[in-house]
């Protein structure tokens, strides 16, 4: 009971907190408030642990979490470099330029345009995922095949959004274009390729998420004994709880940066577009 | 219509692709079988002997097909080889959780709007939430709720209710806040209170961002769903066909699965693609 009330008395003193700096102005409390939010929730979880005695193998507590990722550096790193950069950061260049080229190729007949969308935004919200067991059976337990399934999950709303993108220019400007006598690679390069940025980058940015995703759900069909998919299966079977939380705040971190990483590339690349300015 | 006629084309095209594909990756097989037996290989033979295998690398698509119906209709629904069953097992713990993590991204987004407290507080975090593969965490939901004693469907609606939750939240937000300044003006001057200007401009005004988030939210939860069922060993669900597939080598299960959990998923986009027509067009929002 006790414990409850102490609980309840940090949360309401932490959101009371929250309201008054919200109502301040300024961005200082803009940053502020998710920031304290956050912490209010860790330190909550670290109580719920302590105070009511949950075993481990159920819910481990934030402490024993870092605890956990600051004694196994080394296999964070080994499953990181596994599963990310040779899985998911492969298959996503790879995905990702094959959209584009294939993008630009149907771009000049309306034909396939008019064929292949549908198909591509029908393909795009199925569970692509299922194809995993089909690509370790093709490609092997290694990253190849967490690569092949990183591919096809992020084609298509590549491929959607390049298209769209690839649209996105007003008859006025082409035909500015063709007063200047330009060619029709002229015009991709100059005008339409750069007007397609913001849509290319929308899909991109989705395709991060997606990439992650795949890399991970490929290797519990099957991997070799690296991976952060195989540790926490691995470690699942072995009710190693805090191991499998240091993966998902690994992975975590990875997709944030990797998305971060994509939308700071696209504030230089479409710098001139109205959402990018303030 | 106008693009019926490409998309067959394009359809047909990835048909024959597929035939010459299958053709192509399960010739070895053939080969390997008549270099055995010292007979020779005509084309003839090469095609018709890489369309028939039984556990072809690549499955033609008349035998993904045939693998299709007869999970469909070949067997009793209440078989375990019957895709009914499975396909069952799989959508009805998708619907259970969609429809909680639907219900409750909602109430989160009515709650974010109106207290700026909340708003700052969690949408960053709802945010950066969709950059993190949450699916990472399925199996361990499953297995952690399993050692509690609860098992079923109710494991698997969470992780989907997890994953239909998010995108709904943040499509709720932005629908909710889509009147503009006069609209809310205009309901100030009639003296309108919160509940007032909630059930009688914002909600309306945010259907159409409702049903397309709750499109992207029914695709989501039927991955996590089918995910879910993995790390259990393979019991029930169309995840567990996969992964059964997987381990025995069939891949025409694999492949049958795969399509059926395609149409489930393409039906359910449908479904929800149906409602949303229906009602934007009798509250006169339908373009």
């Amino acid at each position: 009971m006790t414990a409850l009330v102490i609980l309840l008395g940090v949360w309401l003193g932490a959101w009371t907190l929250n309201s008054g700096l919200s109502e301040m102005r300024g961005s200082l409390p803009r940053r502020l408030v998710p920031v304290i939010f956050g912490l209010t929730i860790l330190t909550l979880w670290q109580m719920a642990v302590r105070l009511y005695d949950i075993s481990p193998v159920i819910l481990p507590a934030p402490s024993d979490i870092g605890a956990q990722i600051a004694n196994s550096l080394p296999t964070l790193w080994a499953d990181f470099v596994q599963t990310f950069v040779k899985g998911a950061l492969t298959g996503y260049l790879m995905g990702c330029s094959a959209a584009i080229a294939v993008a630009i190729l149907i771009d000049r007949s309306p034909f396939l345009q008019r064929g292949l969308l549908p198909v591509g935004n029908f393909v795009a919200a199925l569970p692509i995922v299922g194809i995993a067991p089909i690509m370790v059976m093709w490609f092997g337990f290694d990253w190849q095949s967490k690569a092949a399934v990183v591919v096809i999950m992020v084609f298509f709303p590549v491929l959607v959004n390049m298209v769209a993108g690839l649209k996105a220019t007003e008859p006025m400007q082409r035909d500015l274009m063709s007063t200047y006598n330009a060619s029709y690679w002229q015009t991709l390069a100059k005008l339409r390729l750069p007007a397609a940025l913001p849509f290319l980058f929308n899909g991109l940015k989705i395709a991060t998420t997606l990439a992650l995703i795949g890399a991970i759900v490929a290797e519990f069909f099957g991997s070799p004994i690296v991976g952060m998919g195989f540790r926490i299966t691995a470690e699942i079977g072995r009710l190693g709880l805090p191991m499998i939380w240091a993966e998902i705040a690994v992975a975590a971190l990875a997709g944030s940066a990797f998305y971060g990483l994509v939308a700071l590339i696209e504030k230089r690349a479409t710098f001139w577009h109205p959402s990018q300015r303030n | 219509m106008r693009s019926l006629g490409p998309v067959l084309v394009v359809l047909a095209a990835i048909c024959a692709l597929w035939y010459l594909a299958a053709i192509w990756m399960n010739a070895a097989w053939v080969n390997d079988q008549a270099a055995r037996e010292g007979r020779e290989v005509f084309l003839v033979d090469l095609v018709t002997e890489t369309l028939m295998q039984e556990r072809p690398v690549l499955p033609a698509p008349h035998q993904v097909a045939k693998g299709l119906y007869d999970g469909v209709f070949g067997q009793a629904v209440t078989s375990k080889r019957s895709l009914v069953y499975h396909g069952w097992v799989t959508l009805s713990a998708t619907l259970l959780g969609f429809a909680i993590g639907s219900a409750a991204g909602i109430l989160l987004a009515v709650g974010i709007v109106y207290n700026r407290a909340m708003d700052l507080s969690v949408m960053p975090w709802a945010i950066a939430s969709q950059t993190i593969p949450i699916l990472a965490i399925a199996p361990m939901i499953i297995v952690v709720l399993n050692s509690l004693g609860i098992t079923g469907i109710v494991p698997k609606a969470i992780i989907s209710a997890y994953l239909s939750f998010f995108p709904v939240v943040v499509g709720m937000v932005k629908g909710l806040r889509s009147p503009d300044a006069m609209q809310l003006d205009q309901m100030r001057t009639w003296n309108a209170s919160g509940m007032q200007t909630l059930g009688k401009l914002r909600l309306p005004a945010s259907m159409p961002y409702l049903f397309a988030s709750l499109k992207v939210g029914v695709a989501a939860s039927l991955v996590g769903t089918i995910v879910g069922e993995l790390p259990t060993g393979a019991v029930a669900g169309l995840g567990s066909r996969l992964l059964s597939g997987s381990y025995y080598g069939q891949t025409i299960q694999i492949w049958a699965a795969l399509f059926a959990a395609a149409l489930l998923a393409a039906s359910l986009v449908a479904l929800i693609g149906g409602l949303e027509r229906v009602t934007l067009k009798r509250m006169g929002l339908a373009r």
